[in-house]
């Protein structure tokens, strides 16, 4: 209780950033003013919050979760219902945390208040998979009007390639990540690693900008493209590293860079791939201005049988390799 | 019933006359066997302690199910808050619907098979282990749905979008065209609103209040993505 008394009047930020960094300290501070998210407190560790319990929304099952942990056991239906205890607001206020990420703020400590759920990562990564291959087939759709040759078809199995990619993505990452910092962090519980579903939760939700992203993708204006997809990798990856940096700057520098900058080179990859596979830029039929060879990395139009074509060498243009592309799919040359 | 089993003769001598005062008269001995027939006036819900079901003829049997199917089918359609899609719930419409539904979506496999439309086996797949999966997430939120009970109105409102495939494949008879597709997307979009209507309808009672969206959302997801797949298909 010693540190009581100088938290008890501070911000609410400060009083959580203090409050990450000293868990044993047991603290009860309500704070009058409007925080962003509403009233809410934070009264973590200690049994005396439970007077104060019945005003905020929020502080009890805080206190409870934090002080007695007696969770059933794994194969009661019970277990896994403490994962989806979150109401609507709080997955809203979830998301708007992960669009918009600032340097000081954890996502784990100020928005998930060391609760994860599993609604939020498994229904966001559900979405993203069947917008990626909507989305996908659409553009196909779209390139069909513009060039009547190109032949349409519900190419299903890419939902398949999307939900797999997906899920693999979004949780064996994590699962990685997580085995990684709990190696690193060894014996030092001080400051200790987040849990596995903490790090399920920060990756689920950091996908969430990459829905409207994609049904952005539908624009085929390709600089256009390239715009969202930057700004949407920048964001989702600066919600990350925020997250992560507390925990790996007490390691060594080598260690802490080697692993954010893995962190996002793997979601750039996984960005970068979505946009290679599933959409196909439009036919230059009446849109061909020759730089966008030149300009653009290689990206062609994808076969339908091939699923990971390797982009074609440079310096060839775009409409040879456009038909040379096509061939196969076709029995009809573009006039 | 013990005044029935009484030594006869012997009315009781400072009692008053008990209930069921005639029968002492009667004497039923050990050797006479007690047999016959007990017809209850109501009869029992439950059929399969019910023998006579075995008698009766298949059309019947077949009928009777067909009938509640029917029934909810005309539930499903004319959503109002009523119970009957959840008290007496069943998997025959939902089998069936489901069946329609995946045969309709195959097109003759002229081309190559990876890609093309979904497989009889997608459809499958996708409509009951999305079905199971929002089940499963709607009670992990803390609906008090049973699983059944929720797997039959997801299936029993997959019901519009039957009926729009039905639509959409003869408007494909016709000629294709702006207007062909105009017309199937219209009506894909009002029996998609209408399969939310009517599952909402139901399931939205059951989900605590703070959290109503949370569950109707994957609702949302799933019918989406079978009204996907039949605006997409292309015979």
């Amino acid at each position: 209780m010693a540190a009581a008394d100088e938290l008890a009047f501070h911000e609410f930020e400060e009083a959580t950033n203090l409050l990450a960094e000293t868990p044993e300290a047991a603290t009860t501070s309500r704070s009058e003013q409007l925080t962003p998210q509403g009233h809410v407190a934070v009264a973590v560790g200690s049994g005396d919050s439970y007077g104060a319990e019945d005003e905020v929304e929020e502080s009890d099952k805080t206190a409870l979760l934090q002080e007695e942990k007696q969770q059933p056991g794994f194969w009661t239906f019970g277990y896994y219902q403490s994962f989806f205890d979150v109401d609507t607001w709080q997955v809203l206020d979830r998301i708007r945390g992960s669009l918009l990420p600032r340097p000081g703020h954890n996502f784990v400590r100020h928005r998930l208040r060391n609760r994860p759920d599993l609604y939020g990562p498994f229904w966001i990564c559900a979405t993203l998979a069947f917008v990626l291959a909507i989305t996908g087939n659409l553009t196909l759709l779209l390139a069909q009007r513009r060039d009547p040759s190109i032949h349409y078809s519900p190419q299903f199995h890419k939902v398949t390639v999307a939900g797999v990619t997906i899920y693999c993505y979004a949780w064996l990452v994590p699962l990685a990540l997580w085995g990684f910092l709990r190696w690193r962090q060894g014996v030092r519980e001080r400051l200790g690693p987040y849990t596995f579903l903490e790090t399920v939760c920060v990756y689920g939700y950091s996908l969430f900008v990459f829905i409207p992203t994609v049904v952005l993708w539908l624009i085929p204006v390709p600089w256009l493209q390239w715009l969202f997809g930057v700004l949407a990798l920048a964001l989702s990856a600066a919600g990350l590293v925020f997250t992560l940096w507390p925990v790996v700057r007490e390691d060594t520098r080598l260690a802490a860079a080697v692993l954010l900058s893995v962190v996002v080179l793997l979601h750039a990859l996984l960005a970068l791939g979505c946009k290679f596979y599933f959409f196909q830029p439009l036919p230059p039929a009446h849109v061909a201005p020759p730089p966008r060879a030149t300009a653009l990395p290689p990206s062609i139009l994808l076969p339908p049988t091939s699923p990971w074509s390797v982009a074609t060498p440079d310096g060839q243009s775009l409409q040879a390799q456009h038909e040379r592309t096509l061939l196969p799919a076709l029995p009809t040359l573009r006039p | 019933m013990a005044e029935a089993a009484e030594s006869p003769g012997d009315p009781g001598t400072a009692s008053p006359r008990p209930l069921f005062a005639g029968l002492s008269d009667i004497s039923i001995s050990q050797d006479i066997p007690v047999e016959g027939e007990i017809t209850i006036p109501m009869r029992s819900r439950i059929r399969e302690f019910d023998s006579s079901t075995l008698n009766e003829s298949v059309q019947n049997t077949i009928m009777r199910d067909l009938k509640a199917v029917g029934k909810k089918f005309m539930h499903v359609l004319y959503p109002r808050k009523s119970n009957t899609l959840l008290r007496d719930w069943d998997l025959w419409g939902p089998l069936i619907l489901c069946v329609t539904l995946a045969l309709m979506l195959q097109r003759g496999s002229v081309d190559s098979e990876k890609d093309g439309g979904p497989q009889f086996a997608e459809v499958f797949v996708i409509v009951w282990f999305g079905a199971v999966t929002i089940t499963l997430n709607s009670k992990l939120l803390g609906g008090n749905i049973s699983f059944f009970q929720s797997l039959c109105v997801l299936g029993y409102c997959i019901l519009p979008l039957t009926v729009a495939m039905l639509v959409c494949r003869l408007v494909l008879l016709a000629e294709p065209g702006p207007i062909n597709f105009m017309v199937r997307l219209f009506v894909v979009i009002v029996m998609f609103a209408w399969s939310i209507i009517a599952s909402t309808a139901f399931l939205a009672d059951s989900q605590p209040p703070n959290r109503k969206a949370l569950a109707v959302y994957p609702v949302f997801l799933f019918y989406f993505v079978i009204s996907w797949m039949i605006l997409t298909f292309t015979p």
